[in-house]
């Protein structure tokens, strides 16, 4: 290795590292603040570390506020769209890639369509027309609206792995003996695992962290998600700086947790040998 | 083991027309071997055949029943694909099983049959292998592997080899004639390799342009090509061909190329006086002479040692005319040499490009 090319490394370390630096230091001050007792927050200037570490902040926000309310709604939430999205979105994205059909140029265009309008607009409509349904203040009604929006992105997302299995496996597969269901289910489906995961793990942050429509449709703590939940730390005269951040830290927990379960099957390579590379 | 029976099948993509009308019986446990360049459709008829394509018109019948609207799966045929088509998630056991598990097979039949496949291919060690730690060849191997432990009617073979390097390419060629040997399976198998076509195929079926041009045995194809696409596709390097008139005089016929010379042909054919024709001679038919009456001189452009022989690619008149000679003497040829076409190895084409009917001297004069 020349002292250039050493040279070189060095520099684009440096350059992962300050982005990374760069990513993560909100996610480190979140941390800071939450484990800051309440009266070192304002009195110890600033500090990377505090000089006096609490988890008073934790407790009161388990034991205390509604947050572990908060916490199961947006569970319930995030979990049942991203899978109801992501079971759609895998047959969608799948006909999209596989089939030629009449109209499937409109419904492409149609579906890119509802991806250009800018979410406040919509709130308004949204609200009238869940309203008479019964399904404002309520969970059903967020699954709702955020499986509709988001199953265009995660469809598109689906079919760009579908179209990268080739399409002799399936032959194979049917030649072998399977029906189409079959050869979908047997052969593409475990294949597009990394694909599932993926949309899986977007669809549940998208959901996870969404604030507009949640603070829209529901009104009242019984079925607020955690963003609209984290706003009850702010009231009129102060903000709870210290709870608002521990309530987001544990706020990460599963998201991480759910990135840990996945990411083994978003790494990549697992279709290398199906077809000469 | 099955017939397969094609009546006039025709293919359209659209308003695109592949197939124009293809007949061709293929005989329980023949090997038949589609040839002819990309897009000549030869692909296209064989996933007809297999299922994966629907055919517009026309009639497909495998052991006599017909099949046209029938899944593949109900077909009872295995294929061979170009890429392998491996399922990545399965080892090769797992790979080569999945048929008879889907179809609900015995326990002791999946292993048997298997083992059995394995042994005759020698994939034994890699049985617990996933494909992509297979080599090439290997994997080439499964793909075969798979298709024999069902025990089908009829073996699909689309370019299986167009993938491997040229000398596993040998060798696996030398394979699937061995397979066929042993298993006297019904095999059609799809090729732009002449060379496969020529060595693997019981009969060639040589296409163009969606239309069956000859079928016939290899040797029937390179003695007696039917047309001059046949012609020029069998055969490395291929033929060369000259324009003629066609003239006879007394007892001779010949051809008269546009320099004036005359060749004497072998016989009369069923053409009228003056008919322009086209005259067809293998580079290895050409005769390196002393120059003689009807001998031509050429002018040598390239000399190209094979190891074997020597490829000379000459100028005939301006125009690309190849030898192929085991004379090494030809290596040192030039600048010019003299060829001769000896009347036996002379192919006549017609106006259209037809193989010219042969005739009788006597009735060539009339």
């Amino acid at each position: 290795m020349n002292s250039y090319s050493i040279f070189g490394t060095a520099l684009h370390r440096l350059a992962i590292l300050c982005y990374v630096v760069f990513a993560l230091f909100p996610l480190f001050w979140l941390l800071k603040v939450s484990v800051t007792p309440n009266d070192l927050l304002y009195s110890e200037g600033v500090r990377m570390w505090p000089s006096r570490m609490s988890f008073e902040h934790f407790r009161f926000v388990l034991v205390h506020s509604a947050f572990p309310v908060f916490f199961r709604n947006s569970m319930i939430v995030a979990g049942a769209t991203a899978v109801i999205v992501t079971l759609l979105a895998s047959l969608s994205g799948y006909a999209l890639s596989r089939f030629t059909f009449r109209g499937k140029y409109w419904l492409v265009a149609l579906m890119l369509l509802t991806q250009m309008f800018p979410l406040v607009m919509l709130v308004a409509p949204i609200f009238k027309m869940l309203s008479p349904l019964g399904l404002t203040n309520s969970l059903t009604g967020l699954v709702v609206v955020y499986t509709a929006f988001n199953i265009p992105f995660a469809t598109f997302l689906m079919q760009s792995f579908f179209d990268g299995i080739p399409k002799e496996l399936e032959e194979a597969a049917k030649i072998d003996g399977a029906t189409q269901f079959m050869a979908f289910r047997q052969i593409i489906l475990p294949l597009t695992l990394p694909g599932i995961a993926a949309t899986l793990g977007f669809v549940f942050t998208a959901a996870w962290s969404e604030l507009l429509f949640a603070l829209m449709l529901i009104s009242g703590n019984s079925a607020a998600t955690f963003p609209v939940g984290l706003l009850t730390f702010v009231s009129k005269f102060s903000v709870d700086f210290g709870q608002m951040m521990a309530a987001g830290v544990l706020a990460l927990i599963p998201a991480c947790l759910f990135f840990l379960f996945i990411q083994r099957y978003l790494v990549q390579g697992l279709t290398a040998g199906a077809v000469k590379g | 083991m099955a017939s397969i029976d094609i009546r006039n099948v025709r293919k359209n993509f659209g308003i695109v027309s592949v197939l124009h009308g293809v007949d061709l019986s293929i005989k329980n446990g023949e090997f038949v071997v589609l040839v002819g360049p990309s897009g000549c459709g030869k692909s296209t008829l064989l996933r007809m055949i297999a299922g994966l394509e629907e055919v517009t018109e026309g009639e497909i019948r495998i052991d006599g029943k017909r099949v046209n609207e029938r899944a593949p799966k109900d077909r009872d045929i295995a294929m061979v694909f170009q890429s392998y088509a491996l399922y990545p998630h399965m080892n090769v056991a797992e790979n080569m099983s999945y048929g008879l598990r889907i179809r609900k097979a015995a326990r002791e039949k999946i292993t048997a049959a298997v083992s059995n496949a394995a042994r005759k291919l020698e994939l034994q060690p890699l049985l617990a292998r996933r494909p992509k730690a297979l080599s090439g060849g290997q994997r080439q191997r499964v793909a075969m592997g798979r298709a024999i432990v069902r025990q089908p009617k009829a073996f699909l073979f689309d370019e299986p080899l167009s993938n491997l390097d040229a000398r596993l390419r040998e060798q696996m060629r030398a394979e699937i004639k061995k397979l066929h040997r042993d298993l006297g399976a019904t095999s059609i198998y799809v090729t732009h390799d002449q060379i496969e076509a020529m060595t693997l195929a019981d009969r060639i079926v040589a296409m163009h342009e969606g239309v069956v041009q000859q079928v016939g045995s290899p040797l029937e194809l390179y003695d007696r090509p039917a047309n001059l696409f046949v012609a020029g596709f069998i055969g490395s390097p291929a033929m060369n061909f000259l324009s003629a008139r066609y003239e006879v005089s007394g007892e001779t016929a010949g051809a008269r190329l546009p320099d004036g010379t005359l060749i004497a042909l072998s016989s009369a054919y069923q053409l009228e006086e003056g008919a322009a024709v086209t005259l067809g001679i293998r580079p290895e038919h050409v005769e390196m002479s002393p120059a003689s009456e009807g001998s031509l001189r050429a002018t040598v452009d390239l000399i190209e040692p094979t190891g074997f022989g020597i490829i000379l690619h000459l100028g005939l008149h301006g125009l690309p005319f190849n030898v192929f000679t085991l004379d090494r003497a030809a290596l040192t040829a030039g600048p010019t040499v003299t060829v001769a076409f000896p009347p036996q190895h002379l192919h006549l084409f017609d106006e259209t490009g037809k193989r010219a009917l042969e005739s009788s001297l006597q009735k060539g004069k009339g």
